[in-house]
């Protein structure tokens, strides 16, 4: 029902992954999601199917990307 | 409106039993209707009767919690405990006995009984009290639901105190982790799929709270136990009859991992599920700090933390600040969660 | 993710600078900025953060039709509640269960004895399909995130008792509505991010082209919706209008193409009645012919009831303008008092995703109780 939510993968048989969220624990379906899902990577879920992979990189990237935005308000703060 | 208790054909819903405003109007419009006597329309969760210069404090409590057995504990627990916290949550620490009425269904396992009966012995013996007197009753299959525990409890103490004296600038501390017999009754009805520490926190709280009013003193304005209905009720209740807002603070409000779970995945909200082994103590700013630290130092307050403070404002206003805005929490009781107590 | 990771994107002191930021170009801006998302999830982070709550004078965020369940049409949750009536076994996600057709709704049919069940997951549909000897319907609802879903069961074999009957709905279609309404005041919108995974961001080049207003896609977490509105007023200001990725974790240009394809093998999008809205081109995703076998509109079609009367008080719903984001909730007289969770009247208060619900949950409602 939750839409979307992020989990980390921590079973992989076939097409099935066993995902953790904050400790709560499902199957999901991994037949629709567009790259490969290795154990320990984290993949956003709706609906009983994984529909992306979330890479290291990309959560890096977010958190840089909003590191500028906020500095730059920080920054309009002090002014 | 569906179910006004004012209404003369209305009937009993589901919603009168979840400890929220539904429960409160049948409580105004059936149980206090012609009563004039001013103990009784306090509407505490104990009464409080003078003895001389000292108080009777008196309280009852009827438990139906399904299933009997969850994580953390079971009905024969959660009688005991809870009619002692009821009596603590007036201040009074010293209970001199207990009487319990058991129904029970015809077929029910005699082994179920003696387990539950051990159960409650063991939370007497934490509490420092017995069980005195007591009834019994089995009725026939199908004409009540496994076992039915009604628990009274009756003791003496010197100080009174209320859930109705929060004053401006006082801090709420809640002594642990919240919502976690709520959410352990709930997973062990439905397979909720949570995992890690979920069990219910079900216990006497009558000696953590003797080390609170040897801390506080006159400074613990007030307290409450926030059973059905959760930390939501209890603080809408305590914040009506004080006449006060409160504001809690979000990210201060000590939550156990499997809660957390339970309010990102499930959404279900951890301060509207009850708790039966905390209490909410409405102190004076000035001594947050020392009960703080009387509490860490009991098993049962390891968690305890400050999550509000008292301001002037709308009575009865209950807020959350979330930390990027603020919201007003409600009393839900158009969602019951039935048979958690 | 680990603490640590969560905390990053709720982090309230990026989300004060944030915020400051916010007010900043609103004040700099010296006139009301309005802006439109279409997303129940994001509806539903606005209120449980309280972020309305220090937004500057002069911001206001509507919600548009994002929510799927709201947009179904009577005569669909009719043509469902006929086949319940009938006896077939009818499925469905939970949200759709109460929300009441012409007259009567899954739950009433329900109550009434028929077979009647909610699943989590459109995997469910298929397994339980093939468990039993009769037909069984699905009838599925959601926008394109979780018409892949349905897409991906019916590509895997499915059994030859199963069928769909497809409510489920486009969302970009939404805002091409909401953009076309003449009277239209919403200067940017804010993208739903999940749908957006799937779709990549490339699609709302088209529509930045036309309506010359700027897209931010969006995630669900405070700061991400924060920093995304940060960005499209910056373009509302700036008088831009571009497409920006604000959910780059979760968001490419191109999208989930193995979903994307999956969805399009088996859906095309087609012309539809979207509830207190009227005509939507391209609006919603149906059944393309190579699977009629598993299209129950196909397969029941002399078995639909002709939709009865409207419900009381329905005429009084504002569910539509709601929706389109002309009004709030608090505008119709029904909120709160003649419609509540649990008595309803419209659909915006039945669904967790809807305007009205969410605000009946998560925010001060007003004293007309």
């Amino acid at each position: 029902m939750c839409l979307g939510v992020p989990g980390r993968v921590i079973e992989i048989e076939g097409s099935t992954a066993l995902v953790d969220f904050w400790g709560v624990r499902r199957k999901v379906a991994l037949d629709i999601v567009d790259e490969d899902v290795s154990l320990g990577d984290h993949v956003l879920v709706h609906v009983g199917f994984a529909i992306r992979r979330i890479a290291p990189e990309d959560l890096a990237e977010t958190l840089a990307f909003f590191e500028t935005l906020t500095s730059e308000a920080l920054e309009g703060l002090e002014r | 409106m569906k179910g006004d208790p004012h209404d003369a054909s209305a009937r009993v819903r589901l919603a009168h039993g979840a400890g929220g405003p539904a429960m409160r109007a049948l409580i105004e419009s059936v149980f206090l209707d012609g009563v004039t006597d001013p103990e009784a329309r306090a509407l505490g969760d104990a009464a409080v009767l003078p003895l001389g210069d000292r108080f009777l404090v008196l309280s009852t409590d009827a438990h139906v919690v399904m299933p009997p057995f969850f994580p953390g504990g079971d009905i024969g627990r959660l009688s005991v405990s809870g009619v002692v916290n009821d009596l603590a949550m007036a201040g009074c620490c010293d209970v001199l006995g207990l009487t319990s009425s058991v129904i029970v269904e015809e077929g029910f396992p005699i082994e179920s009984l003696r387990r539950i009966h051990r159960s409650m012995q063991i939370a007497c013996a934490e509490a420092n009290t017995r069980i005195v007197s007591g009834d019994t009753k089995v009725m026939q299959k199908g004409e009540v639901d496994g076992v039915v525990l009604s628990t009274s409890g009756v003791g003496i103490t010197d100080r009174v105190v209320r859930d109705s004296g929060l004053l401006p600038g006082d801090i709420v501390i809640a002594t642990g982790t919240l919502g976690d017999h709520g959410l352990a009754v709930l997973s062990a009805r439905h397979a909720l799929g949570l995992e890690g520490e979920l069990r219910s926190d079900v216990a006497p709280l009558n000696g953590l709270v003797r080390a609170v009013l040897a801390s506080a003193g006159s400074k613990l304005h007030a307290m409450k136990d926030p059973t059905r209905g959760g930390v939501t009720s209890a603080l809408t209740e305590m914040a009506q009859k004080a006449s006060i807002s409160i504001v809690i603070d979000e990210a201060a409000l000590p939550l156990s991992a499997a809660a957390r779970a339970a309010a990102e995945l499930l959404g279900i909200d951890p301060l509207s599920v009850a708790n039966e082994g905390k209490a909410l103590l409405g102190v004076e700013a000035s001594a947050a700090p020392e009960v703080l630290r009387a509490l860490h130092a009991h098993p049962l307050g390891v968690h305890a933390a400050c999550i509000a403070r008292v301001t002037e404002g709308e009575p009865g206003a209950v807020w959350l600040d979330t930390g990027f805005g603020t919201r007003r929490l409600i009393e839900r009781d158009d969602l019951p969660l039935p048979r958690i107590c | 993710m680990t603490e640590q990771r969560k905390l990053e994107f709720r982090d309230v002191a990026r989300g004060r600078a944030l915020q400051q930021r916010l007010a900043d170009l609103v004040a700099r801006a010296g006139r009301d900025v309005t802006l439109m998302h279409v997303c129940g999830s994001h509806e539903q982070a606005f209120a449980r953060y309280g972020l309305r709550s220090r937004f500057p004078q002069g911001l206001r965020v509507q919600m548009g039709p994002g929510c799927p369940v709201c947009v179904t049409d009577a005569p669909e949750i009719d043509a469902a509640v006929a086949l319940a009536e009938r006896g077939y076994r009818v499925l469905t996600y939970g949200d759709m269960l109460r929300v009441p057709g012409s007259s009567d709704s899954l739950m009433d049919a329900r109550a009434r004895g028929a077979r009647v069940d909610v699943i989590y997951a459109a995997t469910q549909a298929a397994e339980i399909a093939r468990g039993s000897r009769e037909p069984v319907v699905f009838f599925a609802t959601g926008f394109e995130t979780t018409a892949v879903a349905t897409a991906a069961v019916l590509l895997n074999a499915p059994p030859a008792n199963l069928f769909v009957l497809s409510a489920h709905k486009w969302v970009p279609a939404a805002m091409e509505i909401v953009a076309e309404s003449p009277e239209t005041q919403i200067e940017g919108y804010l993208a739903a991010g999940h749908a957006a995974t799937i779709t990549g961001c490339g699609l709302f080049e088209p529509f930045v082209e036309r309506y010359r207003r700027p897209v931010v896609v969006a995630g669900f977490e405070p700061l991400d919706i924060l920093a995304a509105l940060v960005l499209l007023v910056e373009q509302v200001l700036g008088g831009k209008a571009e497409v920006v990725n604000a959910f780059p974790r979760a968001v490419t240009k191109n999208g989930n193409q193995r979903a994307l394809t999956a969805l399009f093998k088996v859906f095309e999008t087609d012309a539809g009645e979207w509830r207190g809205i009227a005509r939507v081109p391209r609006g919603n995703l149906r059944l393309r012919e190579a699977f009629a076998a598993h299209d129950a509109s196909l397969r029941f079609s002399g078995e639909f009831a002709a939709p009865k009367l409207p419900r009381d008080g329905a005429l009084e719903c504002c569910c539509g303008g709601i929706m389109t984001g002309r009004l709030t909730p608090t505008d119709c007289r029904l909120f709160g008092s003649k419609c509540r969770p649990d008595t309803p009247v419209g659909a915006c208060m039945v669904s967790s995703e809807g305007a009205c619900r969410i605000w009946y949950d998560l925010r001060e409602r007003e004293a007309s109780e």
